[in-house]
């Protein structure tokens, strides 16, 4: 028995369980008598710090701006960020304004930790913003972003011109599938590279669910039902998707894009002719090529383009003693001269149209001004449901799967399937047939 | 130590004794009971209820639905196509009797929650074997493959490396610290520079393979193969977790009397008999424990995978603690992740157990 108890113990030690739930230990919002009141905000430590001391800044701004309210701010690891806010929405924790990653905004609203700002959204405010930098979600409003985040292909000028490559000057002609098929294969072929497109597979995680569903809906399939919101079948594995999945394969499969990249580094080290990667990377390939570096829209697979749309978003929590407070600030934040010195500070996509006119590179004419154009225009939003997690991850494996080969009508069957469980699971995410 | 707590019948010292060592050892009572046989006891209780990570609706007790979705097997018979006109049996073009896509049955309503794990073709029929998460049981294949490869090899290997660092050579210090290493580094960092050593174009493994063969063979796509990939993961962990099992083996040589060395030498055994009939005997507790240990950790494969495939291709690397993160924290499935842990607790402590009693009674043999 003592052999046993000690083997049992040993093994508890080894395998750790699924521990559910934490304890978040913060200080409590202290109450000062006099002075301002204090609201707590939380958000992600970014990558990117100069987004951080951007942030920083807007908030020491807001502070000295007023004296009603002061903001005390806690940065929390990015990594971690969507645990530790669940975790302290659980525990009934959270702070007054914090900021989500958009399309977790749905699941946190349905859950009843966030507070609906359609109240004191302006009508003035939303027509000056692009519509994927507001998270919405069963008709209301949740978060306000400050900027947004799109996609393109980039190129070098000197490698385009040199092959005969047509240049896309804007979103009116964007390469068609044939078009960027045999430009992908010419490409591949020259020597200097090692493949045609960097698809950046390098990243793991949202990335997948974030660059390739556009493509998807670009062909003209989709994640799940727009209109219910309760199945993904005939979506996911319709014959438009089916064409996806084909296409994506042979991406993948002759060679033209690595499925399995070791690093992000590919077009910036010259061993791929294109990169299929996002406006915040821009700085790193400016570095590199600098004017060399073209900028084109994304390709129309068919159903017209598509690109990704929602980055961060500031929310305010259910719990939040002094909403007028925490608007003020997110008020703050969204005025023109806020939002353009974020973009400034981090080449992040403007958030309204007055903030993008007083920055040099995303006001009309300026160097990234196709980034709000696009995000303006084809932007879709990953499906605003609570049901998100599972349709991202399910996608994510079954984009790999294929990408490295797979059978793709059975993949994506199989994907619907999970998909709908889960949705049935959870009696339809508030989506409810009535 | 329990004799010590339970023995003491009526012996005024040894219960002082007792309620010292009980004090003394509190803190880590309290410690190992709030963070580990706590949540494990949460874990049984969730694994019967449909609780998810966040959600309005209430949590709800589900009975074993989560046991039978993770355990349900059942095998569908496919019969071969055959021409409507003919009435002859379709052959592709390798004359290969066609059947039916295994998912036109296994999505009607009959076989509602069921995928297919394997299928194999016999008798002029196709079986499918389908279960209700085929990924579980791949991944539990996968560790089953993992751990009867990786637990023979790294403990073969620990015990040869701990032969050659237990030299009274000038510098074998330096080797016993080269040797840990990769035990004490970051596991993540690891599968990072790994990733890039099998990478097909650019990695160090094919380069070498590739000169050495003078270009006749490679470059493997390590990784990206479901044939390789589980293989090339192995050598990865073998490599990184070899100096572990090296340090527990030293130690149990150090342990050995030099008599006995002295006393075989006296009776005339070569170095070869003494290694079988002094060290490997001397060695039996520390072989067991290596044994054991080696196996649950080897259970535990995670990192690499998370790090270096996310279990594909294919579900080739795929593990069982891999499925469990993915459902409870990416699907938000705590239920089922809770399930997921309690079936595999009770796996893995059968395994050990077995192992236990296996090496028992063919030692006391």
């Amino acid at each position: 028995m003592k052999r046993v108890l000690a083997i049992l113990l040993a093994l508890s030690f080894a395998l750790g369980t699924v521990t559910v739930g934490s304890f978040a230990f913060g200080p409590e919002p202290a109450r000062a008598q006099e002075g301002p009141i204090q609201i707590r905000l939380w958000r992600h430590t970014s990558d990117l710090m100069p987004e951080l001391e951007a942030s920083r800044a807007a908030i020491e701004g807001f502070n000295e701006s007023q004296d009603q309210w002061e903001i005390v701010w806690e940065e929390l690891p990015q990594e971690s960020y969507a645990d530790s806010v669940s975790a302290a929405a659980l525990s009934g924790d959270l702070p007054c304004v914090l900021d989500f990653d958009g399309p977790t905004v749905p699941n946190f609203a349905w859950s009843g930790y966030l507070m609906p700002l359609d109240d004191f959204v302006t009508d003035e405010l939303l027509e000056d913003m692009l519509p994927s930098a507001v998270g919405r979600y069963a008709g209301h409003i949740w978060a306000l972003g400050q900027f947004d985040a799109a996609l393109a292909i980039f190129g070098r000028r000197s490698v385009l011109e040199e092959n005969g490559i047509r240049i896309p000057q804007g979103l009116d002609d964007p390469w068609t599938l044939d078009e960027f098929n045999e430009i992908l294969t010419t490409l591949a072929s020259l020597d200097e590279f090692e493949t045609a497109i960097d698809m950046f597979t390098f990243y793991s995680g949202e990335w997948w669910t974030y660059a390739f569903s556009p493509i998807l809906q670009s062909f003209g399939g989709d994640l799940i039902d727009r209109e219910t919101y309760l199945t993904a079948e005939g979506f996911l594995n319709g014959p438009e998707a089916i064409e996806w999945g084909e296409w994506f394969q042979w991406l993948f499969q002759s060679g033209l894009a690595d499925p399995q990249a070791p690093d992000d580094q590919a077009f910036v080290q010259g061993r791929a002719a294109l990169a299929y990667i996002g406006n915040w990377y821009y700085p790193v390939l400016y570095e590199a090529w600098g004017d060399d570096l073209v900028i084109m829209p994304v390709p129309d697979y068919g159903n017209g383009p598509a690109i990704g749309g929602g980055s961060w978003q500031w929310g305010i929590s259910s719990t939040c003693e002094y909403p007028e407070g925490a608007w003020a600030f997110i008020e703050y934040i969204m005025q023109p001269e806020q939002v353009a010195a974020m973009s400034d500070a981090t080449g992040l996509i403007p958030a309204t149209f007055s903030g993008a006119e007083l920055t040099e590179n995303y006001s009309e004419g300026g160097k990234l001004r196709i980034f709000v154009e696009m995000s303006n225009a084809w932007a879709i939003m990953r499906p605003p449901t609570p049901g998100y997690p599972t349709i991202s991850a399910v996608f994510e494996n079954a984009a790999r799967e294929i990408a490295l080969g797979a059978d793709v009508q059975d993949t994506l069957d199989d994907a619907v399937d999970a998909i709908d469980q889960d949705i049935a699971d959870n009696d339809g995410y508030g989506f409810a047939e009535e | 130590m329990f004799g010590v707590i339970f023995g003491g019948k009526g012996n005024r010292l040894r219960r002082n004794e007792a309620i010292t060592a009980w004090l003394m050892g509190a803190p880590a009572f309290l410690g190992l009971f709030v963070f580990l046989l706590l949540p494990f006891l949460l874990a049984i209780g969730l694994s019967f209820t449909n609780h998810r990570f966040i959600s309005p609706n209430p949590t709800e007790f589900v009975g074993l639905r989560n046991y039978d979705r993770l355990l349900s097997v059942t095998i569908v018979t496919l019969e071969p196509l055959v021409d409507e006109e003919t009435g002859e049996l379709l052959r592709d073009e390798n004359g290969n009797l066609m059947f039916p896509r295994s998912r036109s049955i296994l999505r009607t309503e009959q076989y509602e929650g069921f995928g297919e794990w394997f299928t194999v073709d016999a008798f002029g029929k196709r079986y499918v074997i389908a279960a209700k998460d085929p990924k579980f049981m791949r991944s539990l294949v996968n560790n089953f493959i993992f751990s009867a490869i990786v637990v023979p090899l790294q403990s073969g290997l620990a015990l040869l490396l701990a032969l050659l660092i237990n030299q009274r050579i000038p510098g074998v210090n330096v080797f016993r610290t080269i040797y840990f290493s990769p035990v004490v580094t970051s596991m993540v960092v690891i599968s990072v520079v790994w990733v890039f050593l099998y990478n097909p174009d650019v990695g160090l493994i094919n380069q070498f393979i590739q000169a050495v063969s003078f270009g006749r063979l490679g470059p493997f796509n390590w990784l990206g193969s479901a044939q390789s990939a589980m293989i090339a993961i192995i050598i990865m962990s073998i490599w990184q977790g070899v100096g572990f099992q090296m340090v527990i083996f030293l130690a149990g040589l150090q342990g050995i009397p030099q008599v006995l060395y002295e006393a075989a030498q006296v009776d005339g055994a070569n170095a070869i008999q003494r290694f079988f009939y002094v060290t490997l005997p001397q060695l039996r507790n520390t072989i067991i424990f290596v044994a054991i240990s080696t196996t649950i950790l080897a259970f535990r494969l995670f990192t690499q995978v998370d790090v270096m495939t996310n279990g594909g291709p294919h579900d080739a690397t795929t593990t069982v603690v891999f499925h469990m993160v993915e459902m409870g924290f990416r699907r938000q499935k705590i239920g089922y992740a809770s399930a997921i842990s309690v079936v595999f607790f009770l796996i893995v402590l059968a395994i050990a157990l077995v192992q236990h009693r296996v090496m028992r009674s063919r030692s006391e043999v």
